[in-house]
This record gives C-alpha cells, sequence and structure tokens, in this order.
C-alpha cells in the first residue's frame, strides 16, 4: 500500500496530487514549466483572470502558519478563476484536538475539489491524500522539512527564465539543509531536470547524514563551494536554528556562510541568487547581495504565481 | 483430562529432537513421548498428521495494555491474540498506566491473566518508581508478587549514576534487568534511523550511536557491578558486535531482537507508512542483515513480536505524530519460521529462537517437550500460507507493517498446562 505505486501519479501516470518532486518523471517538470511560461503572459494582462478554474472550489489548509506562501497560492488560484477558502488550522479545528483527517473528511464534505496543505509534519499531505476521495487533489505547500514542491518549481523556473540550459549549469545551495523542505525540492528537481553539478555548502549540524545520496557534492566552505557556480540558493535560517546545539549564534553564521559580495566574487560573474524568502538579512544574505543586481530574489515571487497556476490547473485537468 | 496428540512431527529444539513421535498428556503434564504409558486411555485424541508439535511459544516483549491502555487492547483480546499465535509464556513490559511498579498491580495482572486459563504472564517490574528515572522500586517485593526481571521499557534513563545503583542492587539479589539501549539525549525528537531514508523524506532522525552509546554505558555498568543483563529490541550492526565482544569476554549478557526488525528496514516506511514508526527506528538493510545474522549465530538469543497493539486514532497520524508500535504475537511463528527458512537453518534451530532460548533468558521452566513438563504446547501447520489481514487479528491493536504479507505456517492448535486454548 505504502511502497505498491506513487501517490502521486494517477493510472495513466498523469499528476493526481503534487507532493513532492521526488520520483516525477522530467516530462512532468517540463509540461509544469511550459505552462508555467503560458501564464506569466496572463500575471502581465491588464485583466489578469482566465476562467480556467472557474467554478473549482479550492481549499487553503494551512496547518502551520503562513502568509506569503498562502497568497500566492491564494492569488494564483483567483487568477484561474476558482473559489479560495482560506482556513488557518493551527487556530482553529486543531487546537480544539480535532484530527487532521477529521478535518479533512469535513472539509471534503462540503464539495473541496483541491486541498493546498502546509502542516508542520513531514508526510502529512501523503496521509490527506490517501483517505480523500479520487476527484479531490492535493498539493503540498510545505510539509515539515520533507518537500515543498511547488516552490523547488518556481526556483527551477527561474534559473531557466536566467539561464536557459540546465545541462551546463553549476548550482550551490547554501545554509540549513537539514531543516529545509525547500532544498530537498530543489535538490530532485535540478537532479531531475539534468544539473551536471549540483552542491550543498553548510556546517556539519545543518547537513543530514548521507545527504550525498541525493546526488549533491558537500561543501562545508563557502569560498570553494561558490567558486564559479553559475547559480547560488540561499536557504532561510530558522531563527530556533540561529543559536543553541545546531549554531553557536547568527553572527558567526554569517561570518562563515552569510553571502557577502566577496563571496559572490567567487562565482562566475553572472551568476544568479535565489532566496526562498522572507529573507534574514545580515544573518543568511547580505543587503547588498539580495538587493544587487545579480540577485533574482523578486522575479522568484512574481514566478512563483505562474508555476501554482501551472500546477493547479494540470491537476484540475487530469 | 488425557490428551493423545498423534501422528505429528515432533520438534523440541532443547533436546534436538525431531521425529513422528506421539505426545501423552495427563494431568497437565507430558507424560510420555513416543509410546503411551501403562493403562494409557486419552479422553481425547488430536490428529497431527502433517503438522509439527513444539514446545509452546515464548515472547519476551508483549504488551498487554492493562492498566491504563485498555482502549488500546484489553487482557482478554491480547490473551486471546497470544493464544492464536501459539504462545504460551510472555514477558510483558512495565509500560503500563501506572508502571508495573507496585507489587499489588502486578499481582492484579497475574490474578486476572490467571482468571483466564490462557498463557502464562511474566510480569517485567519497572525498575524505577513511575518509570521516572529516580528511585529505585522494591525489587524484592515485586519479585515475591511475580515480577521475573526489572526494566526501563522505552522510558528515558538519563541518570547514569542511578542506573549503576540500579544494578548494583539488583545484582545483591541477582534479579536480572533488562534494559534497551537507547541514549535519550541522542535519540530525541527522532522518529526513524538517520540515514538515506530520513534525509530523503525529511524526518527527525534517531543515529545509531543512540544504541551504541547506551549500549556501552550498560556493559560497562554491567562489568562493574556483575548484574545479569538481558538487551531488549537491539537495531544495529554496531549494537550487535558490541554484544558479541561482550558475550565473548564471558559477560552475563543476553539479547533479543523483534520481527520487525529481522525482516524490515528503513525502506519500508516506503511513503511514510506510519506503520513502520516503530521504537527502536527500523535502520538500514546492512543493519537487518547483521541482526538476522547474529539471530542464525546465537549473538542474539531470541526473537520476540515486541506487540504492541495501538488504536488506529494513534496511528493515522502524521508519521511523526503517530504511536509507535505494531501489533505482532500473532505473527512470531511465520515471521520466525520465514527468517529459518531464508536462512537456511534447520525447523528446530528456528523454533529454538522463540521457545527454549527465551525461557532460558526468561529463566522458567519452559519450551521443552519433556515428560515430566508442563504440556504448553503448539500444533501448527508449516506449510500453510496465508495472508496477514487486519480483520483476521484476533488482537485489538489492528496496526502492523505486514499487512498484505503472505506467510507461512499456521497455527491450528495451542496448548498450555494440558487444556487447548485454541484450535482452528
Amino acid at each position: 500500500m505504502f511502497l505498491s505505486s506513487n501517490p502521486q501519479l494517477n493510472k495513466h501516470g498523469e499528476l493526481h496530487h503534487l507532493l513532492s518532486i521526488e520520483g516525477l518523471p522530467a516530462a512532468i517538470l517540463w509540461q509544469i514549466l511550459d505552462t508555467a511560461q503560458s501564464f506569466v503572459g496572463v500575471t502581465q494582462r491588464e485583466v489578469k483572470k482566465v476562467p480556467l478554474l472557474r467554478g473549482k472550489a479550492i481549499f487553503n489548509l494551512f496547518f502551520e502558519p503562513s502568509t506569503r506562501t498562502r497568497t500566492t497560492f491564494e492569488i494564483a488560484a483567483k487568477r484561474l478563476s476558482a473559489d479560495v477558502i482560506n482556513l488557518a488550522v493551527n487556530v482553529s479545528s486543531q487546537s480544539k484536538g480535532e484530527s487532521v483527517l477529521d478535518t479533512v473528511a469535513n472539509l471534503a464534505a462540503m464539495q473541496a475539489d483541491m486541498f493546498i496543505v502546509r502542516h508542520g509534519q513531514s508526510g502529512a499531505p501523503y496521509l490527506i491524500a490517501r483517505h480523500v476521495g479520487e476527484d479531490i487533489h492535493v498539493i503540498n505547500a510545505g510539509d515539515g522539512r520533507h518537500a515543498h514542491p511547488t516552490q523547488g518549481l518556481l526556483d527551477v523556473f527561474t534559473i531557466r527564465h536566467y539561464k536557459k540550459d540546465f545541462r551546463s549549469l553549476r548550482v550551490a545551495i547554501v545554509g540549513d539543509i537539514l531543516h529545509s523542505r525547500v532544498a530537498r525540492s530543489q535538490i530532485h528537481a535540478l537532479t531531475t531536470l539534468g544539473v551536471p553539478e549540483l552542491r550543498v555548502i553548510g556546517p556539519k549540524t545543518l547537513l543530514p547524514s548521507n545527504v550525498d545520496n541525493l546526488g549533491v557534492h558537500v561543501y562545508h566552505d563557502m569560498a570553494k563551494g561558490l567558486k564559479d557556480v553559475d547559480v547560488v540558493m540561499m536557504l532561510r535560517l530558522q531563527n530556533e536554528r540561529m543559536q543553541g546545539s545546531f549554531l553557536p549564534s547568527p553572527q558567526e553564521f554569517f561570518k562563515f556562510y552569510g553571502l557577502t559580495a566577496d563571496k559572490l566574487a567567487l562565482a562566475k560573474p553572472d551568476a544568479i541568487v535565489l532566496h526562498p524568502g522572507p529573507m534574514n538579512r545580515g544573518v543568511e544574505i547580505d543587503s547588498d547581495v539580495a538587493d544587487g543586481s545579480q540577485s533574482v530574489i523578486l522575479p522568484q515571487v512574481t514566478f512563483g504565481i505562474a508555476i501554482r497556476m501551472a500546477v493547479m490547473s494540470i491537476l484540475a485537468g487530469n | 483430562m488425557k490428551i493423545h496428540i498423534k501422528n505429528g512431527r515432533l520438534i523440541d529444539p532443547a533436546s534436538g529432537t525431531d521425529a513422528q513421535q506421539d505426545v501423552f498428556i495427563a494431568a497437565g503434564k507430558i507424560v510420555a513421548i513416543g509410546a503411551p504409558p501403562q493403562g494409557y486411555n486419552a479422553n481425547r485424541t488430536l490428529d497431527a498428521s502433517g503438522l509439527v508439535v513444539c514446545p509452546g511459544l515464548v515472547d519476551l516483549a508483549v504488551r498487554l495494555r492493562e492498566p491504563g491502555f485498555e482502549y488500546m487492547a484489553t487482557l482478554e483480546s491480547e490473551m486471546d491474540a497470544a493464544a492464536a499465535g501459539g504462545v504460551t509464556s510472555l514477558a510483558c513490559p512495565p509500560d503500563t498506566d501506572p508502571p508495573l511498579d507496585e507489587p499489588g498491580l502486578v499481582e492484579m495482572l497475574k490474578f486476572r491473566a490467571k482468571n483466564l486459563n490462557q498463557a502464562r504472564v511474566y510480569p517485567i517490574g519497572a525498575l524505577t518508581v513511575g518509570l521516572k528515572g529516580t528511585h529505585l522500586t522494591e525489587m524484592a517485593e515485586l519479585t515475591d508478587a511475580g515480577c521475573v526481571a526489572f526494566s526501563h521499557a522505552d522510558a528515558p534513563l538519563t541518570d547514569t549514576q542511578l542506573l549503576l545503583r540500579a544494578l548494583q542492587y539488583a545484582a545483591t539479589f541477582d534479579f536480572p534487568v533488562w534494559l534497551r539501549p537507547q541514549d535519550a539525549g541522542l535519540a530525541r525528537g527522532g522518529v526513524a534511523h538517520d540515514g538515506q531514508v530520513a534525509t530523503r523524506l525529511g524526518l527527525a532522525a534517531i543515529p545509531v550511536c543512540a544504541e551504541t552509546v547506551a549500549l556501552s554505558a550498560i556493559l560497562l555498568l554491567a562489568r562493574e557491578t556483575g548484574a545479569r543483563i538481558h538487551l531488549c529490541r537491539l537495531s544495529s550492526a554496531e549494537g550487535i558486535d558490541m554484544v558479541r565482544q561482550a558475550k565473548h569476554l564471558g559477560l552475563k549478557v543476553s539479547c533479543d531482537i523483534a520481527i520487525h526488525h529481522a525482516h524490515l528496514s528503513e525502506m519500508d516506511i516506503g511513503y511514510f507508512d506510519p506503520n513502520c514508526n516503530l521504537t527502536p527506528p527500523l535502520r538500514s538493510q546492512r543493519d537487518r542483515d547483521a541482526l538476522r545474522a547474529a539471530l542464525a549465530d546465537g549473538t542474539v538469543d531470541a526473537l520476540c513480536s515486541d506487540h504492541a497493539p495501538v488504536d488506529d486514532d494513534a496511528k493515522q497520524l502524521p508519521f511523526g505524530e503517530a504511536e509507535t508500535g505494531a501489533t505482532g504475537v500473532e505473527l512470531l511463528l511465520p515471521l520466525a519460521l520465514k527468517w529459518a527458512e531464508e536462512s537456511r537453518l534447520p525447523l528446530a534451530q528456528g523454533l529454538a529462537r522463540i521457545t527454549s532460548d527465551p525461557a532460558r533468558v526468561l529463566g522458567i521452566n519452559a519450551g521443552r517437550l519433556t515428560p515430566g513438563a508442563s504440556a504448553d504446547i503448539c500444533i501448527f501447520d508449516p506449510e500453510r500460507y496465508w495472508k496477514v489481514e487486519a480483520k483476521a487479528l484476533k488482537s485489538q491493536g489492528k496496526n502492523t507493517p505486514f499487512i498484505g504479507f503472505e506467510v507461512k505456517g499456521k497455527i491450528r492448535c495451542t496448548l498450555v498446562e494440558g487444556q487447548v486454548v485454541y484450535e482452528c
């Protein structure tokens, strides 16, 4: 039951839920990227709406607080003409002791067509996807440390926008890989799309064991890791990791792993800098770099809407 | 009641017997093997043609969930499950609510279990009051009440000084101490083996060193105190190596592994199967292979079910929030047979690990078929395949990663003290 088949795909091998990038064939990733490309035009028109999801009910089901991701999903759904219902479950039913599956069953009974799920526990969207009816689609909007597939997709979309061909790129992901669902999704997206050299850079306390099994090269020294890379992907350092047993202080982290103009100069001159936001300026990234000419952090946000529109419309069509 | 078990293939691992022989029972005891005693007239004859007749199974870890967790399972349901699994003697860990830290609780459990007339229940007493790791329990009183050993179950024991004193005190009276080696700090927050699956799935990890660091402390303190130690539920190749070495040096240690760790690995977590959220975590395939080899060469003394029925509500949760444990007492025999067959071991050796060997660990007179012994017997069909299905399990817990597995070896009849307690 749990090993037999990829729960994301229907029996025709099409995307039914988007739970993780791992295990998706490259063709599906290309389909999402190409569809998103067609939506970039829509988001730049004066009337930013298409009727693809008219009459569909999309539930933003956030068991963990989030403003940015929830908002971009909401905008994407509205641009597709869907009805969007926002639920911050962490402050309602969960505090009354209702289980995740009960919450979902109740919402499904309200004729939901799609759930956008964020949860603090890795794998929670899988649990939900296993228990919803066949006609309901689930999109993982971030689960624990496991995956944040739409973030991974918007990152590769951004990279494609600036760099065209994945097969000649050297990419570095920097920071707290251990706790990062974004990093895992980025790694799977980039390796699936054929990036030949993918590096992760961080202190040993913030790198998971066997991370090299994911197809990455491990660096602890920022200077070596950034040498000649085409793309620098910074990760957000969660406040609770900044001091304690993972790191002594945010200052020391910044000294060794913060992205400054000096360090960025080691990368290729035309290297781009990504960050999933929200940024900790002066902890993982210097303001000069965040606001500098190589930063593509704001375009990431714009493309994020197109990516989420693409994913929703593809799921609804399958 | 006189019962004659005829035409069966009798396997008694303790004596090395594996032959077609009849068993004659009277007044709860085996009175003869092979030929009937003079003047023997059976009240009942059980035809065991094509079946194996072996000692009733001895399971070193069966949670009966009473007192305190009756919503998960009851004594009745789990004793039924044990009988259906061919188990005639079982040890139950002290992790009840309240824990088995007072003689009254132990006496009540023994009394209630005895009234069911099924498997013999051997309670393991709590090593510290409330399993809180601060005060020693009244071990001598608990022994009088029926405890056969003392353990800390899966509760953290962080105070090494207290552990030293507990072992010294237990050694004074030669009480065995059962410990599951896990360093609480190193395991903190973790839900899966620190390996490639946890890395991929983003699950908080429990490293192998959580086991080996605790194990080295226990082994050093065992040498220091001379306490008799049984190590429960080993999970790693490194841990096994340490025990092998300790045994080689003559330390009084024994150990067991659970059926899950003998057959599954981290890979079986698949897409977050909460049934694979187990304590200790399922480790790598290399670890599993080392456990299986150690069970074959005798480094590991016994295979147990680590039976832990959990209600559905506590399992239908995201992996990291799901209650750990799996139901297993009904799967002990087929999974032992599967391991033995895959390891190309004789049936008798496979059965030893779930009969005479765990009986020796428990220090009880069970797990053998000899004239004069209590007639605790398991009769099973070694060739019969069956599919593990939730609704067919007697246990109230339906949670097991083996659901859907096709296993071989079906219990036909279980006898405790000459009484048929299960047959199908």
